[in-house]
Parts: C-alpha cells; structure tokens; sequence
C-alpha cells in the first residue's frame, strides 16, 4: 500500500510513465486505427499547415503528419523493445557467469570481449551491419541490441559481485548448490530492479539510436514511417514548412525525456535503501 | 593619413593593382554538389569532372553553346567531302597550352589518337569509334578520314570527352589539368574546392572573370545556407526544387531555370523476370502517373516524356500518351500477363532527390496496381556496383545526362539490357546517315521502337534550375552538356 503511494507521490516517475504511456499507447492504437493511410500519398494536398482535418498538417508527399507520428512510435518502440531484448537476454547471463567465475580466464575473455564492443560507437556498429547487409529496420535492431549487450553485462557482472560475497549466498554454496544456480536463484532476483531501471535508460537510449539511425538513412526504409527520417526529409523545408520537422522532433524529445523521467523515479522507487529512508 | 596613403601608392605597385580589382567584382565562388573524382575529362565517365574543366580549362575542335547548338572551338572552320567521309579542320593559330607550349595539329591528331586506341580509357569511346585515320597536314590543318559518314561527328566532336590534350602533360592531367582555355587550373583543395584563375595568354576572347572557385556542397541543406549566407554566388543545377520559390521571393537571387538533357526514367532489368515480358513493362507503364512524381518529387519542374529524347530537340516525339496514367488498365493487363495479384521486386535509388523521391511516389503507384515494390537507398558506390555493373535490380530510377544517348538502347550489355536486333540496325543506319531529314526521320523511328517495347518507365525531362546573384551576367539557363560555363560570365555592379 505504501509501495502504492509512494509511486503515486513520485512526481518524476509519475510525469515520466505518462508520457511513456501516451506514446505506447499511440504505437497500439495505429494498430487498429490511424486518421490516414500513412502509406497513401495525396499530392495536391502536400504542405498543409496544421488543421481541423489534418492535425499536424501534412508532408510533402501529402500524407498525415499525425497518422506518420503514430506510426512512427510503432516502429521506434518496436526497434528499442527488440534491441534492448537482445540486450538483456545475451548480456545479463554474460555477466552473471563473468562474477560466478571471477577472476577465470572465462571472466576475462567476456569482459574484455564486452569492452571491445562498447568502444565502438553504436552509430559506428550500425554503418558497418549496413554496410554488409544493407539498410532496413531489422538491421538497425541489431545493431543497437549489440551495443546493449555490454551494457547489461557489466552492470549485472559488477552488481552480482557484491552479492558473491554477502552471507545468504554463502549460506547456498554451503548448501551444495552450484554457481548456476545460485546465479539463477539468488543472484537475478536480487539484482531485478537494476534491470529494470537501466532497461528504461537503455529503453530511451534505443528509441535515439533508431532516429539517429533512420535519419542518416540507415534505420527503417521507406514507406514505413520513422521519426529520424521525418526529420531528415523536412530538413530543405523547414524555412517554409516548420510542422514537418517540429512535430516528429518533439514526439522524440518527449518520448526520451518521459522514459528517462521514468527510469529516475523508478530508481528512486526500487531502492530499498532510498525506500527505508523516506518512510 | 593622405599622406601615408600616397607613400603606399608608390611605393608598391601592387597595392595599386589590388585597388583596382576592389572597384569591380572579378572572382565568383561557384557551388557544385559533387567532387570530381580527377580532372581528366578524356578519362572518366563523371560528369562532375566536366561541370569544373569543360570550356573553362579544357577546349575541342567544337563545343556546346548555352542552347545546344555547336560552335567551332580550337577549330576555326571545316570542310566535308562531298562523300561525308572527309573532313579538313583548319586550326586556329597562334593557341598555346597552359604551360606556354603551342597548340598544333600534332596535339589534335594525338588526343584523336589517343581516345580512339584500343587501350584507351575515354569513357566514351563510341564517339571516335568510326574515325580511320587522322592526319596533321600542315601545322594549323587536320584532315580525319571516317570509314562511314557520320552525319554526328561535328557534334561529338563537341562533348567533353573529346577536348585537345597535349602528350607532355596529359600523364599528369588528373591532379594538373593543362589545357588551351581561358582559365588556367590553379588550385584543388580535397573534399572543400578547385581553384582555376584567369588565362592571360589566352588564343581568343579572355573571360571577364579573373579567378573562380568552385566549391563542393553535396547537402542540399547546406546548399541553401551557402546561398543564402552568400558564401557562394551561384548554384548551377541546385539539388532541392523546394527551395526556389524563398529564392525567387529574394530580390538578391535569380533563378534561372532551364532545360537539361537529363531523361529521368524507371529503368527496368529487361532480362529479369517479370520484366523480361513486354506486357508486364507495358502494364508498368500504365500504372506510373508522371505528373504526380513532378509535383511530388520535383515541386513542378519538369517535363513529361514518353520517350528517351529531350523534348526540346526538334527531332523530338510526345509518346507520353502511349503510357497514359491508367491503374484500371495496368491491373487488367498485368492479369492478361499472367500476373492477377502482382509480384514482388526491387527498386534501389541513388542519392538525388529526384529519385529518393520519385522512388516513393512510384513506389506507392506501383502498389495500388498490386506491384509491391521493397525500396533500398544506395549510395553511388553502391548503386554503380549493384545496379549498374552488377545488373542486381528489378528498378530503378536514374536520370540520364548525356546529350542525344538513345545510342545506349544498341547496346545489349548496358545495366538495363534491351537487347533488340532491330534497334540495333536503327542506329547503324543512323551513324551512316548524314543528310538531316533521313537522320531526323530514324531518330523518330528509335523513339517509338523503345516505347512501343516499353523498355523502361519513361517520367520526365530533369529541369535545371540556376541560383545565382542577381547581378551575375552569363550563365547557362539550359545544360546541353554537363558544364559550368564561365568563359563569358562578369559581375554587373
């Protein structure tokens, strides 16, 4: 109950999940319905300045601005979700496994491996998956899920190591149980909130990847709307037709800055130490 | 104060030099979207090569005027044979070369030569192919003897392939062009500008200018910038039509818009199914509504074709009715074809905004007939390996800039690969043809032939569209050839 209102009290958390949740909430919605077809182009009707028909007015291909932006948010939410996925699910047994045989050869090659990956650029990663593969939204994925892997891998290796050392997990290798195990059954339970704020950090994190990706060209490829390159295609128009570049410009300012919100009131919420301290 | 003044004037003659330059504007900073990957004309197929050296650096026998038309060059005056297989080139006298060595008969018969050899690297090497022997005569005379009459040899002695280069030099030509015009290449700075200045020993009429530099801006956002902040006083062929109606607004700017030989078209894998059956390409055609990718892609500038010819050539025919925008028919005919729901294909774009654009509105075209079509944005590098050498396309869309080049449908290994016997035989009769009626008449014959086979999707004639200071005299309205003119251009302040 306290966890409730405490939640409830927490302004940045609060701010944050909404506008996460509006932007979630749009990428569903463009499932089932949009006010246009974003894939139909209406020529004589380009340039639009916003209006009661079109909302955020219309490109210069004719098409909704406001149907594009849901849209849009289906594709960034898909690409962050997926790449962060990768993440976690390759990084956090990495690093689990890295502090469960500290100090091994084992622990070495992952850790170092991790720090050759992290010195690239994800930017740099994604030209050189492009460059092989070509462009497309699947390529971007990885890419982005390749630079999350050592980020979840060093979090988890350094926060499982300070557990290694706590009596309760003693007390298991006490009991017989092997390093797996306990890595599986004491380990990740207690470094689960962790996870989940940095997954929101990442999360954000991923959702800039993709628009940087897409507005060099590399992310998603046309007709399928992106943020990034609504962007990048509004460039030799803003002078005359600023809606095109504001309107996706602050879907992705306010979907980073929501998730980033969230990811500080989470931290603040899952904390045992900052929850002790405000009761 | 006076007094130092007049010390100054006095004691340098220089000073006195550079306040006489500041009283009128002699220097022009010229924008161009691509580097130059060398500036041998006679050695690459790059156009952007000649948009820096043609008429300014470097000279042919003829050359392209602002409206198409030829003029003589380094050639005061020829003769034909009445047999049209003889022609006798009287040189002017008197030319030299940038480094002050003498421009004579020797030097065309071995740029001549040299272009038409078997191991030469002349990215058009079709335009010498019917010349048999050429001949220094006497120091301003060259007789070249052709083994067909070539009723075009005049004209392809204009282009930029075919400019007089010495032997001394020419080793040396990619990074230190050496040629007989009014400008002299001074400076080439990578990835920012090439610097060319004033020729003061040139043979014929000096240029008003005494230097140019033209800088590299491939980004049309940085092109508008550049413009506008008058970083750079002119923008032949500027990359975004959008911008144009902010630059005609602005009493600073003139915008000069002209025609180009730029046929831009839907090229199709001819040899690939399904676009090897005519009917599909046919279908195809019906399906593509021409004045939608204009407006959409081009902001209305443009010209409808139905054909590969430029609409302002005399010789010119409107075919674009033979492909009319009709989806109901393109649905019907794409089932006669044996294909009732379509296929799916590919369509790799190059860069420019003609074709990232009009490769979304075909895009979307081609699926409300039931063609879905997966677009790829390639960057040149890409898309000359792909496409162009490797033939890994169902489509794509390209503008094509020689002048008169329906020549490249003869040519079966072309990316496009139309492989037609009998237009093959046309442009034989037409390279043996020399009175104008019967060439006209075959040139008009090829037209139909490759809309009647519907070879590729024909969209329209590229505009071009010139910003410049509005108190810039001389340029280019039309590009006949891909070429930044200076020769005759000055500062009217």
């Amino acid at each position: 109950m306290s966890f409730l209102k405490s939640t409830l009290r927490n302004r940045s958390f609060m701010i944050g999940a909404s506008f996460a949740a509006l932007f979630i909430g749009a990428a569903l919605l463009s499932y089932l319905w949009t006010p246009f077809d974003v894939t139909k182009l209406d020529i004589p009707h380009k340039l639009r300045k916003p209006n009661a028909v079109h909302w955020f007015g219309t490109d210069h291909f004719g098409r909704d601005i406001f149907s594009m932006i849901m849209v849009g948010a289906r594709t960034s939410i898909a690409v962050a979700v997926v790449a962060v996925g990768i993440g976690i699910i390759l990084g956090v047994p990495l690093g689990l496994t890295a502090a469960a045989r500290k100090d091994s050869l084992l622990d070495e090659v992952i850790m170092r491996t991790n720090d050759l990956v992290f010195a690239f650029p994800a930017l740099l990663i994604a030209i050189m998956i492009t460059a092989v593969f070509g462009p497309s939204a699947i390529n971007a994925i990885i890419a982005i899920g390749i630079f999350n892997i050592p980020v979840f891998a060093r979090m988890t290796r350094g926060a499982a190591l300070s557990l290694w050392t706590r009596d309760f997990v003693l007390s298991a290798r006490v009991a017989g149980k092997t390093a797996p195990r306990i890595s599986i059954e004491h380990i990740l339970p207690n470094i689960l909130n962790l996870l989940i704020v940095q997954g929101s950090i990442q999360f954000s994190l991923g959702i800039l990847a993709e628009a940087g990706l897409s507005y060099v060209g590399l992310g998603a490829q046309p007709p399928l709307p992106s943020w990034g390159r609504m962007l990048a295609e509004s460039q030799t128009m803003i002078s005359f037709a600023p809606h095109l570049a504001i309107f996706p410009g602050i879907a992705i300012v306010f979907t980073v800055l929501g998730l980033n919100l969230m990811g500080d009131g989470l931290r603040d919420l899952l904390d045992p130490r900052l929850r002790q301290a405000r009761k | 104060m006076k007094h130092f003044k007049l010390r100054l004037a006095i004691a340098s003659a220089l000073a006195i030099t550079a306040s006489l330059v500041y009283a009128e504007t002699t220097d022009i900073t010229v924008g161009v979207t691509l580097e130059p990957p060398h500036l041998d004309p006679t050695g690459a197929a790059a156009g952007a090569i000649d948009s820096v050296v043609y008429a300014n650096v470097f000279e042919g026998l003829t050359r392209f005027a602002a409206d198409g038309s030829i003029l003589p060059a380094l050639a005061e005056s020829w003769t034909v044979s009445d047999d049209g297989l003889v022609y006798t080139f009287s040189l002017h006298s008197g030319v030299k070369f940038h480094d002050g060595s003498s421009m004579d008969s020797g030097d065309v018969k071995f740029s001549l030569d040299r272009a038409r050899a078997d191991d030469s690297t002349n990215a058009q090497k079709a335009l010498f192919s019917g010349i048999d022997t050429v001949e220094a005569l006497d120091s301003t005379t060259v007789r070249v003897t052709l083994s067909a009459p070539n009723g075009a040899f005049i004209f392809n002695m204009a282009w930029g392939d075919a400019v007089i280069v010495a032997e001394e030099t020419i080793a040396d030509a990619k990074t230190n062009p050496v040629g007989t015009g009014p400008f002299v290449f001074t400076n080439w700075v990578q990835g920012d500008s090439i610097t060319i200045t004033k020729n003061t020993d040139y043979w014929g009429t000096p240029a008003r200018l005494n230097s140019a530099t033209f800088k590299f801006i491939s980004d049309p956002t940085a092109a508008f910038a550049a413009l506008m902040a008058e970083d750079v006083d002119a923008f032949p062929i500027y990359p975004a039509p959008e911008n144009l109606p902010q630059f005609k607004a602005d009493s600073r700017f003139q915008v000069l818009i002209g025609s180009t030989e730029g046929e831009t078209i839907l090229s199709t894998n001819n040899k690939m199914p399904p676009f090897d059956n005519v009917k599909v390409r046919e279908a195809m055609s019906h399906a593509i509504d021409r004045q939608a990718i204009i407006d959409g892609a081009m902001f209305g500038l443009g010209t409808p074709i139905g054909t590969h010819f430029a609409p302002h050539n005399p010789d010119y025919v409107d075919l674009t009715g033979q492909s009319n925008y009709d989806p109901a028919l393109a649905i019907s005919m794409l089932a006669d074809a044996g294909y009732p729901d379509g296929f799916k294909t590919t369509l790799k774009l190059p860069p420019p905004s003609y074709a990232r654009r009009g490769g979304e509105i075909i895009a979307a075209q081609l699926r409300e007939v039931g063609i879905d079509v997966e677009i790829s944005n390639l960057e040149w590098a890409q898309w000359l390996e792909q496409v162009f050498r490797g033939y890994d396309f169902g489509l794509t869309i390209v503008s094509h800039t020689e002048p008169m080049d329906i020549g490249i449908y003869a040519r079966p290994e072309y990316y496009f690969q139309y492989d037609s016997a009998d237009f093959q035989q046309l442009m034989v009769d037409l390279n043996a043809a020399t009175d104008p009626d019967a060439r006209s008449t075959i040139l008009k014959a090829a037209q139909q032939m490759i809309s009647d086979d519907y070879v590729n999707g024909y969209l329209f004639q590229l505009a071009s569209a010139t910003v410049a200071n509005a108190n810039i005299v001389g340029l280019w309205h039309n590009a006949p050839t891909q070429a930044t003119d200076l020769t005759a251009v000055y500062w009217n302040d």
